[in-house]
């Protein structure tokens, strides 16, 4: 009551070209809120610790977390009825499931640099693991093989998907011909194709039936047809968002279907474009299952990529990981960290280019411009 | 508003392409024979007969509905982007049919223009780009001078000219909603159509920008022939020479109910529909 | 003059519907060529899949018959029989236990970025989202296995102890349960695949629920309903087709998931109902484990697992898309 009522005498205060501040939260709630996770933190204290046999901090969260709901329900139905009831019941049962979402990620990234900084060292990227032995330090050695065999795998593998991918948007979208209805629903289906299917495919395809080795270029092929759709999709969502009207203002200048897409359509959309394939790459880049069947995995440098074993950095965490010595888990540990600083960076950096509008004039278009004259 | 005057003549940018023939330049006339339109299967408008002189402003009037855009977009083959969308009767620029075959539907385009209502440029152009866009998606090539002088004088018909004059590197779309309208118009002028068909190209602007287009208009009328769809009585009262008044029963397809010079739709009308409409007692 | 009146009715044109004559450049039509053969690239690559994989698999699957699909062991090298009647099912139960935890989430989630959250905090979340999504399953597994599972065991644990008159929760364990016996479970797993799964249902349900009719919307709110009654009338019941494809969209993703399940799980080839007990299985774990151990009969038994995997996630995802596409406006925005 004392709340309202101070609420109250404030608003009449307020002068008049004050903006009125909309709130969702009110003081009421917030100290609702605090008196019930008061409240049931008490009380599963004392189930907790006497009546249900659970142990572990786990089971603990959990039973505090049933015990908050019921408690603040009870509350919220004595203060204001039983349909304010409900609608707190959602809210914190949303709140609470949105942050599920969110909890892991922080603890995922939190952990991964808890146990990979150790080894990590500047000789991390300039070595291979020729020198070490079972008995060498973690920070001996490195995955300088395994980061240049999977920046050589997934280069490849963006220039056979990224155009592929993009043309095929194009199609979908632009050319909109008789296939594309199908084309959609194969794409679909080509994206759910499960990673270790993909690797399986290019080792019957491509190294059983043609003859070739397991290879740098065997691991690409097996990620593009993974990245292949993926492009697709999301390039084809961006084109989609090109506004009708610019399409047509290019045909009715008399531009023809080629040069409307390839001057009007794709330049509109190039950041998005660009932000779909960075995406793609850093989903890419992560792909373990495909590669164990098709690189085949190696301890020292291959620079080639069409000739011979090589690793990649997830194979190289997932083979690590499972020795029994300590140095081997703090290594695959410590890969694991650069391949999450991989997938980071290219995030951010696809989320900064995504921010751009299509009048967003570069460094590169301004010098093009200005070659031309026209700037 | 000597300015204004154009100072430097259009490059002939049609000559470049050598199969053009002598009479896809300067104002065309356009003629639609009995024209009817389709989505689908509803039809949208019915036995539309219209004669389109060169060089003269004629505007498109009549309630919402009544077919007039649908006609417009009939006159230079963007109708036939709309899924679904199908047309009856034929439209003639200079006597020869545009939409059997007679003409490259890209040349159809480039010659008959098009200005809609809401300004959009290419937003990853900048506005000189945007000027001369037209030449590139259509594949003409003009050396740099030649394109510099376009852009200029474009700018300069468009009334343009001397407000961005200094911003030609800007993105298109930096410019205000009066100023991108404009340079829509800039941007259709420079592959010199014969025909320039406007939707309602004032209905988003504020009215200095209304009357600034306006004059473009009166100025551009002699060397272009103009078609122009405007809800607005007074405008089409301003601007044009004869006057074309669409109605659509309801659930029927629309057609032209009275079509005379302008100075007669408004002060004497024949058909008193057409009276009750111009004197805003419906629409 | 009027040039109604000038066109006699002789002279007017047949109004039949023309068909617009298109005549393309050569530049048109090799582009139009060339979008379209891309575009087919796709076809054949998904059409080269499956076939591979049936030519790869057939000689096992001449082999072993219907029992590929009634036997649980797996010693196709060894001469022995082979079968996926076994590790079929703990894929599904380990899709099944990620779908169980993930939809709930997801929705939630959805929800939230839709319906509650600050317009500030929507972008924000929204790009958290795809982030989860990008991070490898491989660093899922490797966080599951080491630092969730010692603590989700005890959960295990107590399933066992409090529920395990019901099947799923049931420990054979004749001197008491030990936390021993509840690593490498079903359940573990399930729940390392829910994380990977989120993602992917939630962002299918926001687009869904954003595309909620705002004028049913407002008019619940103009009507005095509570947040949760504009939730519950106007955007669950519009979004029921984005829940329920963005389920299976997780579930085909579950499914083949390889690289977490292979870390967690070790593997077993006798089907139980316990879901908290040690010893699961997938197909894609099979195949990543067995891969580099099998010999000519091992790899045909092993590319006509794959198939089956294949074909199973190729329906699951084509029906979810049906599902999701039918409930989605693909509606193009318009200058």
């Amino acid at each position: 009551m004392a709340l309202a009522l101070r609420r109250r005498r404030n608003v009449t205060e307020a002068v008049a070209d004050e903006k009125i501040r909309i709130r969702s939260v009110e003081s009421i709630d917030v100290t609702v809120m605090i008196g019930s996770a008061i409240a049931s933190f008490a009380l599963s204290q004392l189930l907790y610790e006497t009546f249900l046999p659970l142990s572990g901090a786990l089971g603990y969260v959990v039973v505090w977390y049933v015990l908050f709901l019921a408690v603040s329900w009870i509350a919220v139905r004595e203060l204001r009825g039983n349909v304010r009831a409900k609608d707190h019941l959602a809210r914190v049962v949303v709140w609470s499931g949105a942050s599920m979402a969110i909890v892991p990620l922080i603890l995922i990234v939190l952990y991964v640099v808890g146990k990979g900084y150790h080894a990590l060292r500047p000789q991390f990227f300039a070595e291979d693991q020729r020198y070490v032995g079972a008995l060498s330090d973690a920070t001996e050695g490195g995955g300088a093989h395994a980061i240049i065999g999977t920046i050589q795998q997934v280069g490849i593998a963006s220039l056979i998907a990224v155009p592929l991918g993009i043309t095929t948007a194009v199609y979908l979208n632009e050319v909109k011909g008789r296939l594309a209805k199908p084309l959609r629903t194969v794409v679909d289906a080509m994206s759910a194709v499960p990673s270790i299917v993909a690797g399986l495919f290019i080792y019957a395809a491509w190294i059983l039936a043609l003859g070739n080795q397991q290879t740098g270029l065997a691991g690409s092929l097996a990620l593009s047809v993974l990245f292949l759709p993926t492009v697709t999709r999301t390039a084809e969502v961006v084109l989609r968002l090109v506004p009708g009207g610019l399409r047509e203002a290019s045909l009715a200048l008399g531009g023809t279907e080629w040069r409307t897409t390839s001057r009007v359509v794709l330049p509109t959309s190039r950041s998005g474009l660009v932000t779909a394939v960075i995406l793609g790459v850093a989903r890419v880049i992560g792909e373990t299952a495909p590669l164990i069947l098709t690189v085949g995995g190696a301890f020292i440098m291959n620079w080639n990529p069409l000739a011979g074993k090589q690793d990649s950095l997830p194979f190289f965490v997932f083979r690590l990981i499972r020795f029994p010595q300590e140095s081997q888990i703090a290594r695959a540990w410590t890969g694991a960290l650069v391949l999450m600083i991989l997938v980071l960076v290219l995030f951010v950096i696809a989320r900064a280019i995504g921010g751009r509008g299509p009048d967003h004039i570069g460094r590169l278009k301004k010098w093009r411009l200005q070659r031309k004259g026209l700037a | 508003m000597t300015d204004l005057q154009i100072t430097t003549p259009i490059p002939t940018v049609a000559s470049s392409t050598a199969v053009l023939a002598d009479d896809t330049r300067g104002a065309a006339g356009l003629t639609a024979n009995n024209v009817a339109c389709w989505f689908g299967t509803k039809k949208v408008l019915e036995g539309v007969c219209l004669d389109m002189a060169p060089g003269q402003v004629t505007a498109l009037i009549g309630p919402s509905g009544c077919g007039k855009s649908t006609f417009l977009r009939t006159l230079n083959r963007m109708h036939e982007l709309v899924p679904g969308a199908t047309l009856g009767g034929e439209i003639l620029i200079n006597g020869v049919d545009i939409y059997r075959g007679a003409i490259p539907v890209t040349d159809v385009r480039r010659r008959i223009g098009m200005v809609v209502q809401k300004p959009n440029p290419f937003p990853a152009m900048t506005v000189a780009e945007n000027v001369v866009s037209g030449l590139k998606l259509s594949g003409m090539k003009v050396t740099k001078s030649e394109r510099d002088d376009l852009i200029e004088s474009c700018l300069s018909k468009a009334g343009l000219w001397n407000e961005v004059k200094n911003r030609l590197g800007d993105p298109g779309r930096a410019l205000s909603g009066g100023q991108q309208q404009r340079l829509c118009i800039a941007r259709s002028l420079a592959v010199s159509p014969q025909v320039l068909l406007m939707d309602e190209p004032c209905s988003a602007l504020d009215p200095t920008s209304t009357r600034r287009i306006e004059q473009t208009i009166s100025e551009i009328s002699e060397s272009v022939t103009i078609v122009i769809v405007s809800h607005n009585m007074q405008q089409a009262q301003r601007v044009s020479d004869r006057c074309a008044f669409f109605l659509a029963a309801e659930n029927e397809p629309g057609r032209i109910i009275e079509e005379s010079p302008t100075k007669d739709i408004f002060t004497n009308p024949r058909d008193s529909r057409t009276e009750d409409y111009v004197n805003g007692r419906f629409g | 003059m009027t040039s109604v009146a000038d066109v006699s009715e002789s002279n007017l044109v047949d109004e039949a519907r023309v068909t617009p004559v298109v005549r393309r450049s050569k530049v048109d039509r090799a582009y139009r060529a060339v979008a379209t053969l891309s575009g087919s690239v796709v076809f054949v690559v998904m059409a080269l899949i499956g076939g591979f994989l049936l030519y790869r698999g057939i000689d096992a699957l001449r082999i072993s018959g219907w029992g590929f699909i009634t036997e649980s062991q797996w010693a196709p090298d060894m001469g022995g029989a082979f079968g996926i009647a076994a590790v079929l099912p703990y894929t599904v139960s380990i899709a099944l236990v990620a779908l169980f935890l993930a939809v709930p989430i997801s929705v939630a989630t959805a929800l939230f970025i839709t319906e509650y959250a600050p317009r500030r905090l929507r972008r924000f979340l929204t790009a958290t989202i795809d982030l989860l999504a990008a991070v490898p399953s491989l660093i899922y597994g490797l966080w599951g296995l080491f630092y969730l599972q010692p603590r989700l065991i005890t959960l295990s644990k107590w399933l066992a102890d409090n529920l395990g008159f019901i099947p799923f929760f049931e420990v054979n364990e004749d001197f008491g349960t030990s936390l021993g016996v509840f690593p490498s479970s079903t359940f573990v797993a399930g729940v390392i695949v829910s994380l990977m799964v989120i993602p992917i249902c939630t962002s299918v349900m926001r687009e869904v629920f954003g595309q909620a009719p705002p004028g049913e919307r407002e008019g619940a709110m103009a009507l005095g309903g509570t947040r949760w009654g504009v939730v519950r009338d106007v955007v669950l019941p519009f979004g029921r087709g984005g829940i329920i494809g963005g389920s299976m969209l997780g579930l085909g993703r579950a499914l083949g998931e390889t690289i977490a399940v292979t870390l967690i799980i070790s593997p077993s080839f006798d089907a139980k109902w316990s879901i908290v007990e040690q010893g699961s299985n997938s197909i894609a774990a099979l195949i990543a484990l067995k891969f580099s151990e099998s010999t000519e009969t091992g790899i045909s038994a092993l590319m006509a697992a794959g198939l089956a995997l294949f074909v199973i996630t190729l329906i699951v995802n084509t029906a979810a898309s049906s599902v999701v596409n039918r409930s989605r406006s693909g509606s193009a925005t318009e200058i």
